[in-house]
């Protein structure tokens, strides 16, 4: 999906309808359609999210004799890691509406930016996986740390995915210049980068601040 | 680690005679087929009108052809299955040995389910659905083509297993703790889960394709109460995928997590929990039994309005049933294990709920005998399946009915009681549909219909034969045989298995028709031709474009006023004795071929593969590919190209010339 929810809307051109309302005038145009795709891929990846979530709820106290929640996070580091994340949401608004300018210098220093800031929550994130592996709490110790690494695990994967989308339509920019289709792929992107934040939210708070209640 | 994984020379069955013939007769097969295509070259055609192609009428060919073919490799492991149940009693042990047998019922399951019945319904929205809304495609038609490819790639990879290795051993859905490293080291459980990601991404993408096309992309006054019911029981069902198959991969790569990584989430240490699997492969696999039959549906609504001459009966209730088995099939997931232990309150909240959902499909029931009561119905091939299917569903619908009584349910768990009763609403619901719809809207899909005689016998095959071979499981089930036995002790079952393994025969004799139904129907197409592009007098969009239409569907999109569309507009036509004014034609864009979907394909194949044998360094070149194809298409930059005005007049002349003899042959006769 990423880079390509936004194929192309067939003989939509002539006549197609800025029309939001039940679609009674005909065909939607393509800057209405493929947003509208991309927030269905973005619910069916809040429900793949919500699986896991169901998943790390069911297994959160089978440690298997092992360690507990607040015997593993760091509420400090993880508000440093929040904080990257959720200011790499405000600058990717930022570049959406210099791009919206066609600036481009400002658009890419402002991506470059989100990607960053994705980076060192990436890093952070990366840092404290390897320090609960190296103090023997590695996913395979007990199903509550299998389903720990795997949920935070798979918003980190996101994560990844997003920037290489960033980087990929940098490249787009730079080479094609703010045409229809690269906006229409850039709000695609802000979209997914911004879901990725509310994903994080519900894990902050249901695995990280309820994890470390006293 | 060595450069192939643990793929060596053993993993071919040179040992077992069955499967290592098998593959060698379906080698030779597909050698055959690649060398006739060669000879006649036919690959360029191939190529561009199907394998690249991004029509939404092409790719529901492919699917179908899809489910076709793997319809006769789930066939051929039932009728093993039978075979070896009606010989191995008593003191013989027939001729399957038990891993062997228990990778058969495996492969049966799956493939029935997401080789041949998704394929199916997915390949009839593709062909139906944008040309029943009055449009030129669906929304996303690139991404249409990659779906179908992924699901493809599915499919090769099950069918690999034939001669690579083993397939799993564990039932179609794959339960914990047996599917677990430690119970199924093989491949077989890597085959099942690796096969299973690849298509259910292509499916995801399928549900967000259809929901945006249905929801967005429409003919102009085709508001939502004026949509016919295919396109109603299309978006249910595309909204399950939405909701559903996210929840398959997830359930999937946790047990994937398990086996190559050593994770504890449903194994019998580190505090796994196998129960956390039924729960999560449930809330899809409920789910998933509706987007099967929600479809069909949609399918005999059709059939049962056209065939009887008459608007459906309760259109609206109708769509508000669906809605309503939309939203309840999320939340009966339990029943299908009430055995767990949840408790009496649990259990008794989750058979109430499966008794509700009874209510909606009864409704629909009426509504179809309501339209047909009064009508001047014509028995064409559809109908028969039409009524092949109330008859059947009901008894299957009842019979579900008890198994959403707890009590009952604990007596008949896992027997072959509720073999017979998933087989009764599949094969009655959804076997029967995909039946009607394959002779409804053949004609459509090239341009002359299949021959009734041989369709009728087609029918009575499948009616008789799945009376004969599932009626019986339901007395052995209360007998107290359980499913998937790969012997059976007790010799007075001996004459109920041979009737069953009877009417499994009748059924091959049906596919086989089926066949051969097609051969002849393609010699004889020339005295069946559809010249009008209307050959049953329909009542909804996809009959006021020739057969077979052209690539765009429609020269110009349809004005739509009130419910059903296109009768509307024929009947006008009849009485005014004049078609429409002649439209303003202007050029049309269409989307581009694309060879990205299959090459998206070959390299997830590629890397499923490699995942299955450990080979890691192919397995990152198969993501690298994949990833690489992606940036190269975001590249292009023509996306369109443009049909021009004057073929697009052309064509259209064409056919209201065609419409206007067919008009005075109307008019005549009333």
């Amino acid at each position: 999906m990423s880079t390509h929810g936004e194929a192309a809307t067939i003989g939509l051109t002539h006549g197609g309808s800025e029309d939001t309302g039940l679609g009674q005038r005909g065909p939607a145009s393509k800057s209405i359609v493929v947003p509208y795709g991309f927030w269905l891929f973005i619910l069916s990846d809040m429900v793949l999210f919500s699986a896991l979530f169901a998943t790390y709820a069911s297994l959160v106290h089978a440690t298997d004799g092992g360690p507990i929640t607040n015997q593993l996070f760091d509420r400090k580091l993880v508000a440093v890691e929040t904080l990257a994340l959720l200011i790499s949401s405000f600058v990717c608004g930022l570049a959406m509406i210099t791009a919206k300018r066609k600036n481009l210098m400002w658009t890419q220093i402002w991506l470059v930016l989100t990607a960053l800031l994705g980076l060192a929550f990436l890093s952070i994130e990366l840092f404290e996986f390897s320090k609960m592996i190296g103090e023997g709490a590695g996913p395979q110790r007990s199903a509550f740390l299998s389903s720990f690494f795997t949920l935070v695990g798979c918003h980190g994967a996101h994560v990844t995915a997003g920037l290489m989308w960033i980087g990929t339509m940098m490249a787009q920019i730079w080479a094609k210049g703010f045409r229809e289709d690269i906006m229409r792929r850039l709000l695609c992107l802000s979209v997914f980068w911004h879901a990725l934040d509310i994903i994080w939210v519900a894990i902050f708070t249901i695995v990280y601040l309820i994890g470390t209640l006293p | 680690m060595t450069l192939f994984g643990r793929l060596t020379w053993s993993a071919i069955p040179f040992d077992q005679p069955i499967p290592l013939i098998t593959s060698l007769v379906v080698a030779l097969a597909l050698v055959g087929v690649a060398i006739w295509i060669t000879r006649i070259k036919a690959w360029p055609y191939l190529w561009h009108e199907y394998i690249t192609s991004t029509d939404h009428k092409k790719i529901g060919i492919m699917y179908i052809v899809l489910g076709l073919v793997m319809l006769v490799r789930g066939f051929a492991d039932a009728i093993m299955m039978r075979a070896q149940q009606s010989l191995a009693i008593g003191a013989s042990q027939g001729y399957l040995p038990p891993e062997h047998y228990n990778q058969i019922f495996t492969a049966h399951g799956t493939i029935m389910i997401f080789f041949v019945a998704m394929p199916f319904v997915i390949g009839f929205m593709n062909f139906v659905v944008p040309l029943q809304l009055g449009v030129r495609d669906v929304a996303f038609p690139t991404m249409n083509n990659v779906s179908f490819w992924l699901t493809a790639s599915g499919a090769l990879l099950v069918n690999l297993s034939l001669f690579l290795g083993e397939f799993a051993r564990t039932g179609w859905l794959g339960f914990p703790p047996l599917s677990e490293r430690a119970f199924s080291p093989g491949v077989g459980v890597d085959y099942y889960l690796v096969a299973l990601q690849i298509s259910g991404v292509g499916t995801v993408l399928t549900g967000v394709n259809f929901v945006t096309t249905i929801l967005k992309i429409r003919a102009p006054g085709m508001s939502y109460l004026r949509m016919p019911v295919f396109c109603w029981t299309s978006l249910a069902s595309n909204l399950l995928i939405i909701a559903a198959f996210p929840v398959l991969t997830v359930t999937l790569a946790l047990l994937m997590l398990d086996r190559y990584l050593g994770f504890h989430f449903f194994t019998n240490d580190g505090g796994g929990n196998s129960m956390l699997y039924m729960n999560l492969i449930w809330v899809w696999g409920h789910p998933e039994v509706y987007i099967l039959i929600l479809p069909a549906f949609g399918i005999y609504s059709e059939v049962v309005s056209t065939f009887s001459g008459k608007p459906l009966f309760g259109y609206r209730s109708m769509v508000f049933a669906t809605l309503a088995i939309c939203i309840i099939s999320f939340m009966v997931w339990l029943h299908h294990f009430f055995t767990m232990g949840a408790g009496a309150d649990v259990n008794a909240v989750f058979g109430i709920a499966s008794m509700i959902i009874g209510i909606p499909t009864g409704v629909k029931i009426y509504n179809w005998l309501f339209t047909i009561y009064g009508g001047r119905v014509r028995f064409n091939v559809p109908m028969y399946y039409a009524i092949g299917f109330m008859l059947t569903f009901v008894i299957g619908g009842l019979t579900g009915i008890l198994l959403a009584i707890p009590p009952v349910d604990f007596v008949v768990h896992n027997s072959l009681f509720l073999v017979a009763h998933f087989h009764q609403v599949i094969i009655g619901g959804v076997v029967f549909a995909v039946m009607a719809g394959y002779t409804y809207w053949f004609p459509k899909a090239f341009g002359f219909t299949l021959d009734e005689r041989i369709g009728k016998w087609i029918f009575w095959c499948w009616f008789i034969g799945f009376h004969l071979a599932f009626m019986p499981l339901y007395v052995l089930g209360f007998w107290g045989a359980t499913r998937r036995m790969q012997h059976i002790s007790d010799p007075t079952w001996a004459p109920l298995l041979n009737v069953a393994f009877v009417g499994a025969a009748i059924i091959g004799l049906g596919i086989a028709l089926t066949v051969v139904q097609l051969l002849y129907s393609i010699k004889t197409r020339e005295r069946r031709r559809d010249i009008t592009g209307d050959p049953w007098d329909g009542r909804t969009l996809e009959w006021l474009t020739l057969s077979p239409p052209p690539h765009y569907n429609f020269a110009v999109l349809p004005d739509v006023h009130g419910e059903e569309a296109y009768w509307t507009r024929k009947q006008t036509a009849i009485k005014e004795d004049r078609l429409i004014d002649e439209p303003n034609y202007q050029p049309i864009e269409m989307p581009l071929n694309t060879p990205v979907g299959v090459i998206c394909a070959f390299f997830a194949s590629v890397c499923g593969f490699a995942l299955i044998w450990y080979i890691w360094w192919l397995a990152i070149l198969g993501l690298i590919g994949a990833f690489a194809i992606f940036v190269w298409y975001a590249w292009r930059d023509e996306h369109e190209h443009v049909i021009p005005v004057e073929e697009v007049r052309a064509n259209a002349r064409e056919r209201r010339r065609i419409r206007m003899e067919h008009l005075h042959t109307l008019s005549q006769s009333t």
